[in-house]
């Protein structure tokens, strides 16, 4: 397996995926809608796996390490107390599955102090029929170090069915800032089950974007945060939209276990015929800690489904949690109003969900903006 | 410009105007009073031609029957409409709503500097705007709409006394009260005022700013006399609403 990792000097990825036999061009057009750079162009590093096997781990910048869960564990003796730390290994049936059935996925570390200016990328991608893909990512931004991640999970045409399972366990460290954006481009009949837990220590920050606008059987995930430190922060910001034959059960939790910590949860979710169940669950665990949860959702067909489930638990005195949830189809007053500004009804629409969907993430790369534009003209095509 | 013709218009179920006869012609501006709930901001939203309100009879813009005509062609048209309230759009800015409404090439900074908006562009249109705030995001919008019929809903309603000189001008920019009123020479037709207007007001207060031509009184549904603005308006105050429609029966 080792001679296919690649080193960072040979960074266009073109020809390393098409050398791979599982790929072809239809595959690399995959990968770049979610948000991944061909050629490596402004990013700080890359990994990229396919199916079972790493195509390319390697970092560009000073003060970044980038290795395939395996090499690292090889490398560094300590990794193993950082290994089902925070995911407990017998949380569930998929991540004991995970323990004997794992193969390869990223460790991604950010060394005491780095600030590495541009994003590392990494994509995780299923190629072949009928594959369950199952990996165990660990990051560690290590104590006032700054990351920032955008990572594209896809599969391929030729994947129409299939199953991914990704273990992901974050370290972040005193004042480091980790800023993780998470790309999901699936397929009907692919099941999908993230389990990632995030430590934030004293003054740290996690920034966590996802987003999936593309179909997939059943997509079931609840990330959470334990906010250790003083003032640590998380934030999630989730973009869901849900084609027919679509369910996406997805929530964040945050458990905030230390003084002076706040996290903010918003959820924006669009139904076209799809399922999506949206949690949240602040947990405030010390006095005067805060927290808010925002979940929004827009049924743009009659047959679709939005259960929102927004808990709130507070355990200690003086613990400030709020929050705010609204389902509805859009209003038939600001379709109106944007009609007498002589905008199309159709026009009126996308622009209302494009609105909606706007949620401000700093950094968002452009593919994204136009994976969003592209989900907003999806959903105009599905719902007529 | 504006024709209606045995105008009825029914919300609901609920048969709220009775045969409406009004011309608008270009250049004119007319003031509407009425109680509250008789049927103004009806009639205004029926000739942009929303949705929800079922009409007869017929109502003609520029010499075209638009009945059958939906509201973005409406607006295209020419016909623009200051909603009294006006939704918010989440995720959607002042700026861009402005860019939308955008006719012609518009320096959307400098007109909202000029209705003191200019710190609200990047803000959700009408999202936390407060009551006269929304007043000038409406005007700001038909400003770079720049339609020909302008349909203006209680411009000042909610104003306070130094921003309603703003609305005035704001409103005598938008129906082109700079320029001549046409007089019936074909040579000065180019230059003269051609845009124009119907207000709804209570108070009247707007007529110290915008100069109207011709006043209407909306009484349960019917438009009952029409005549000069501000002597309507001195009548209502005098007497009172029942006793100015006493000489429609
Ligand atoms: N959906 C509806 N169903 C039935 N009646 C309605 C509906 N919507 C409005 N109305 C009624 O239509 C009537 C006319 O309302 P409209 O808004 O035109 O009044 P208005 O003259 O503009 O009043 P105001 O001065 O208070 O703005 C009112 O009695 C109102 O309650
Ligand atoms: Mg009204």
């Amino acid at each position: 397996m080792r001679d296919h990792i690649t080193t960072l000097t040979d960074i266009a990825l073109p020809s390393l995926v098409l050398n791979s036999p599982l790929m072809d061009n239809s595959d690399l057009d995959r990968l770049l809608s979610v948000g991944v750079d061909a050629h490596c162009r402004e990013r700080s590093g890359s990994f990229v796996q396919v199916d079972h096997q790493v195509l390319h781990a390697g970092a560009a910048e000073p003060g970044l390490e980038v290795l395939s869960t395996p090499e690292a564990l090889k490398r560094y003796d300590w990794l193993k107390d950082y290994w089902w730390q925070i995911v407990p290994a017998g949380k569930d049936e998929f991540t004991k599955y995970a323990q004997d059935h794992t193969h390869n996925g990223y460790f991604i570390r950010a060394l005491p102090g780095a600030k590495i200016n541009y994003p590392l990328q990494a994509c995780l991608y299923l190629a072949r029929e009928g594959l369950t893909q199952c990996v165990h990512n660990i990051v560690i931004v290590e104590e006032g170090a700054e990351l920032n991640i955008i990572t594209g999970c896809a599969s391929g045409t030729k994947a129409k069915s299939g199953a991914h399972i990704g273990i992901s366990e974050f370290y972040v460290r005193k004042g480091a800032k980790l800023n993780f954006t998470m790309i999901h481009s699936w397929a009907e009949d692919v099941e999908v089950r993230p389990r990632t837990g995030t430590v934030v220590e004293e003054g740290g920050t996690f920034i966590s974007n996802y987003i999936c606008t593309h179909p997939v059987r059943l997509l079931q995930m609840y990330p959470v945060s334990y906010l250790r430190g003083e003032g640590a922060v998380a934030r999630y910001q989730s973009i869901l939209v849900a084609p027919p034959g679509s369910k996406m059960d997805v929530g964040s939790r945050v458990v905030l276990d230390a003084p002076a910590t706040k996290s903010e949860i918003i959820t924006r979710t669009v139904t076209t015929g799809g399922k999506i169940i949206s949690r949240g669950h602040p947990v405030g665990q010390v006095p005067g800690v805060k927290a808010h949860l925002e979940c929004r959702g827009l049924m743009l067909a009659p047959q679709g489904l939005i259960h929102a489930i927004p808990e709130l638990e507070a355990r200690a005195e003086g613990v400030e949690l709020s929050h705010e949830a609204a389902v509805g189809k859009i209003a038939h007053e600001e379709i109106e109003y944007l009609m007498a500004r002589g905008l199309s009804e159709e026009d009126a629409v996308s622009t209302i969900v494009r609105g909606f969907l706007n949620v401000d993430i700093p950094g968002l790369p452009p593919a994204l903006r136009d994976e969003i534009d592209r989900a907003v003209s999806a959903t105009r095509e599905q719902g007529a | 410009m504006l024709v209606l013709e045995n105008f009825n218009v029914t919300l609901d179920g609920k048969h709220i105007l009775h045969n409406i006869n009004l011309t608008i012609k270009a250049g004119e501006t007319h003031v509407l009073f009425g109680p509250n709930g008789h049927g103004k901001s009806t009639l205004l939203n029926a000739i942009m031609g929303l949705p929800r309100y079922r009409v007869s009879g017929r109502c003609c813009f520029k010499g075209q029957d638009i009945t059958s005509l939906s509201v973005d062609e409406r607006a295209r048209l020419g016909i623009g409409l200051m909603f009294q309230r006006p939704p918010t759009i989440r995720g959607l800015s002042l700026r861009n709503i402005l860019k939308i409404c955008a006719r012609n090439d518009i320096d959307i900074d400098t007109l909202a500097s000029q209705l003191k908006l200019r710190t609200f562009l990047e803000r959700d249109v009408n999202d936390g705007f407060s009551g006269g705030e929304l007043k000038r995001s409406e005007l700001l919008q038909l400003l770079t709409q720049q339609p020909d019929l302008a349909l203006i809903d209680e411009p000042e309603s909610g104003v306070d006394l130094e921003n309603i000189g703003l609305i005035g001008s704001a409103l005598n920019l938008l129906l082109e009260k700079e320029k001549p009123r046409y007089q019936g020479s074909d040579c000065q037709l180019k230059h003269s005022r051609h845009k124009a207007g119907l207000i709804i007001t209570h108070t009247g207060h707007i007529l110290n700013f915008v100069e109207a031509d011709v006043g209407h009184v909306l009484y349960e549904g019917r438009l009952a006399c029409t005549g000069h603005p501000r002597e309507i308006l001195a009548f209502i105050q005098q007497k009172g609403y029942s006793e100015c429609v006493r000489c429609l029966v």
